[in-house]
């Protein structure tokens, strides 16, 4: 789950990491009145979850009260590569000497915690890493040690950032790991991390993805869940306990097991049509949740036929088959559906669906056979 | 013969009395696997189907003589359950549990590796691991696997394991072991352990592998089969067409910043002279030709 760039700010706050005064509102006049109270000049931030919101116009200087008004009204609403801002961040305006980088994230193939630094900051990461990979000093930490003072030290001066920046940035980042670790964030990024001209390392921006399983021992993750942006068909999943992810397609994928739905969708692609969705309904297939698969499969426009891919493991073909019955009798569905259903106790699930076959609800016994006719239905 | 595990391996079920574990630790024995207890602090002395029932791993060791644990604690109890395995003693931890943070992952991968060398973690977030006829830990349905060899499996996949298993037995294939990784940030065992386990294997002749999108596995993997693997491989690797940025169910399988391509992943396996089934029928079907040739 990504946060918003204030919600991240917060979160740096509660772990001792300066970041500017301010505030998130929702309107003009709540823009203005924080601004007044900030004292001028402030920044006016777009709240939106996608990178080039300063080019974008998204990101502006105030002066005053007339022009914190102005940017206001102009910023909010605005869309932002498909993002409609609807939360603006206001904060005091900084000085900057220097823009640097800092992050922590997990390196899977070391399956240790990475921490990068670099003097070459406020720009893109990847742009610094593949022209002048040098310039981003890296460290690995074992997560059974954690980050002592002195690694940290001897990271930050291998940076080579302004020497006034030092003591500054050893305590900022030995913050930032311990709200990455036990905030249980995937990533936290701080881009620019300023010196400003009296010698004080603040962060400016806040990037965080907090790792959705760690819920459980952060009740602050479900306020962070509400102002998630989805869209409407991602949303009604998730409501439904459902693994969805959108697409641009039109052949409605259902499957049981995230590798099966993934390879499921890249079938439909490579026979010539293009998938509407991923959705993985789990290993259970029952009624209720069939039911609900199709409820949000259907709330697509864009579906022209449904492709339903089963394979019984532990779960019986005829269970599968009488969820898959229960369920089409409660939705209504408009568009044909193609199913496939293999494994344990396939035949007798076959069984169960022969007398509801028409060309509403067709069978086909392989996963690619069923692929193509979903495909032909849908164009 | 099989890797990891057989018909001497003897399993404790660490959450045995839960839901999931009460479903699946005598479904494990019935299938033959030597399942000799479970531990539940609260409920010693008891028995689930009559499988006995004790305090703790380090109880269910001095009476039953288990090597291998299963997992079934729900999530927040993993990095618990792990330790405790391991400080007892077990050689073999498969843990099932989906929806472990990363962070308590990477945490026990690193404590295992340093305090705990002789411990093999399999997971978390995984299937489990089944040699066919001998040893079936996890949730893996017995039944759709046929036993003996010559192929070895490794997934990082589920659902997409058992399609697997089911059309080589349909093919009347059958397998040495089939392990299931788990499609987690930081799985305990890689696919590079199963690939070196496999290759040492002197029933397993050829090695069926599937992977799926995100972080470098897949890649490290085919530098480890260029240089080490003599055993023909085939490989499938799900999320040809996944965008960028979206976790496709599980919560390792993402493309992010350009890494952990699908095309990446199928052009170093192939460069490491694996053969590529482009879906999973056709992987099974490119397995067939390269048994038969056996």
């Amino acid at each position: 789950m990504d946060l918003f760039e204030y919600q991240g700010k917060l979160l740096f706050a509660r772990y001792g990491i300066p970041v500017s005064a301010g505030a998130a509102v929702t309107t003009v006049e709540q823009a203005v009145e924080a601004a007044d109270s900030l004292g001028y000049p402030v920044v006016v931030k777009a709240q939106v979850q996608v990178g080039g919101r300063g080019k974008a116009g998204g990101i502006k200087l105030a002066a005053d009260t007339t022009e914190a008004r102005t940017h206001a009204e102009a910023i909010l609403g605005m869309d932002i590569k498909g993002h409609t801002v609807e939360v603006l961040w206001i904060e005091k305006a900084s000085d900057i000497a220097e823009e640097y980088y800092a992050s922590f994230t997990l390196d899977r193939a070391a399956k240790l915690h990475l921490g990068m630094l670099s003097a070459q900051g406020g720009v893109e990461i990847e742009q610094v890493a593949e022209e002048n990979p040098d310039a981003i000093s890296r460290i690995h930490v074992d997560p059974v040690d954690g980050l002592s003072e002195e690694r940290c030290r001897e990271w930050v001066e291998a940076a080579h950032l302004d020497p006034k920046a030092t003591e500054g940035a050893v305590e900022v980042l030995l913050n930032l790991y311990r709200a990455y670790t036990e905030g249980d964030a995937d990533l936290v990024e701080i881009n620019p991390l300023i010196l400003t001209p009296e010698g004080r390392v603040h962060a400016l921006d806040a990037k965080v993805s907090l790792d959705d399983n760690a819920v459980f021992r952060h009740p602050d993750y479900a306020e962070y869940d509400a102002t998630q942006v989805r869209d409407t068909r991602e949303r009604f999943a998730h409501e439904r306990g459902l693994q969805y992810v959108g697409l641009e397609g039109s052949v409605g994928v259902i499957a049981n097991g995230a590798g099966l739905a993934m390879s499921t969708v890249d079938i439909v692609n490579q026979v010539g049509g293009a998938a509407a969705n991923f959705l993985d309904i789990g290993g259970g297939a029952n009624a209720e949740v069939m039911t609900g698969a199709l409820e949000v499969i259907t709330s697509d426009a864009n579906v022209r036929s449904i492709f339903i891919n089963i394979f019984g493991g532990i779960t019986k073909g005829e269970e599968v088959a009488n969820g898959i019955v229960q369920a089409l009798e409660r939705v209504q569905i408009g568009a044909p559906i193609v199913i496939r259903l293999d494994g344990t106790n396939a035949d007798e699930g076959r069984k169960i669906l022969e007398p509801h076959l028409s060309d509403k609800l067709q069978m086909r016994p392989t996963m690619l056979e069923a692929a193509r006719r979903a495909v032909e239905l849908a164009k | 013969m099989s890797i990891f595990v057989d018909e001497h391996t003897r399993v404790v079920y660490q959450g045995l009395t839960g839901g999931q574990g009460s479903f699946y630790g005598p479904l494990n024995r019935d299938y033959g696997t030597q399942v000799v207890g479970g531990t539940n602090p609260k409920k010693a002395g008891t028995d689930v189907a009559g499988i006995p029932v004790f305090a703790t791993v380090a109880d269910a060791i001095a009476a039953t003589g288990a090597t291998a644990s299963c997992i079934f604690i729900p999530a927040p109890g993993v990095r618990g359950a792990v330790i405790e395995a391991a400080e007892a003693g077990i050689e073999f931890i498969a843990c099932i549990t989906e929806g472990v943070p990363a962070h308590d992952e990477a945490w026990f991968y690193n404590l295992l590796r340093r305090d705990f060398p002789n411990t093999r973690l399999l997971g978390p977030n995984c299937p489990g691991i089944i040699s066919p006829g001998k040893c079936n830990i996890g949730i893996t349905a017995g039944h759709i696997a046929k036993e003996g060899g010559p192929v070895g499996i490794v997934s990082r996949s589920g659902t997409l394991t058992y399609q697997a298993l089911y059309e080589l037995k349909q093919k009347d294939i059958g397998v040495t072991t089939c392990v299931g990784i788990g499609g987690d940030p930081v799985p305990g065992t890689s696919f590079i352990d199963c690939l070196r386990a496999f290759e040492a294997d002197p029933e397993t002749l050829a090695v069926m592998m599937i992977g799926e999108i995100g972080g470098s596995a897949e890649e490290e993997a085919a530098a480890f089969m260029k240089e080490h693997m003599t055993k023909p491989v085939v490989a499938y690797v799900a999320g040809v067409t996944a965008p960028p940025g979206k976790k496709m169910g599980h919560a390792g399988a993402i493309v992010s910043g350009g890494k952990g391509t699908a095309e990446a992943k199928i052009a170093a396996l192939r460069e490491a002279g694996a053969q590529i089934g482009l879906n999973p029928t056709e992987a099974g079907e490119l397995m067939a030709a390269v048994v038969a040739k056996l």
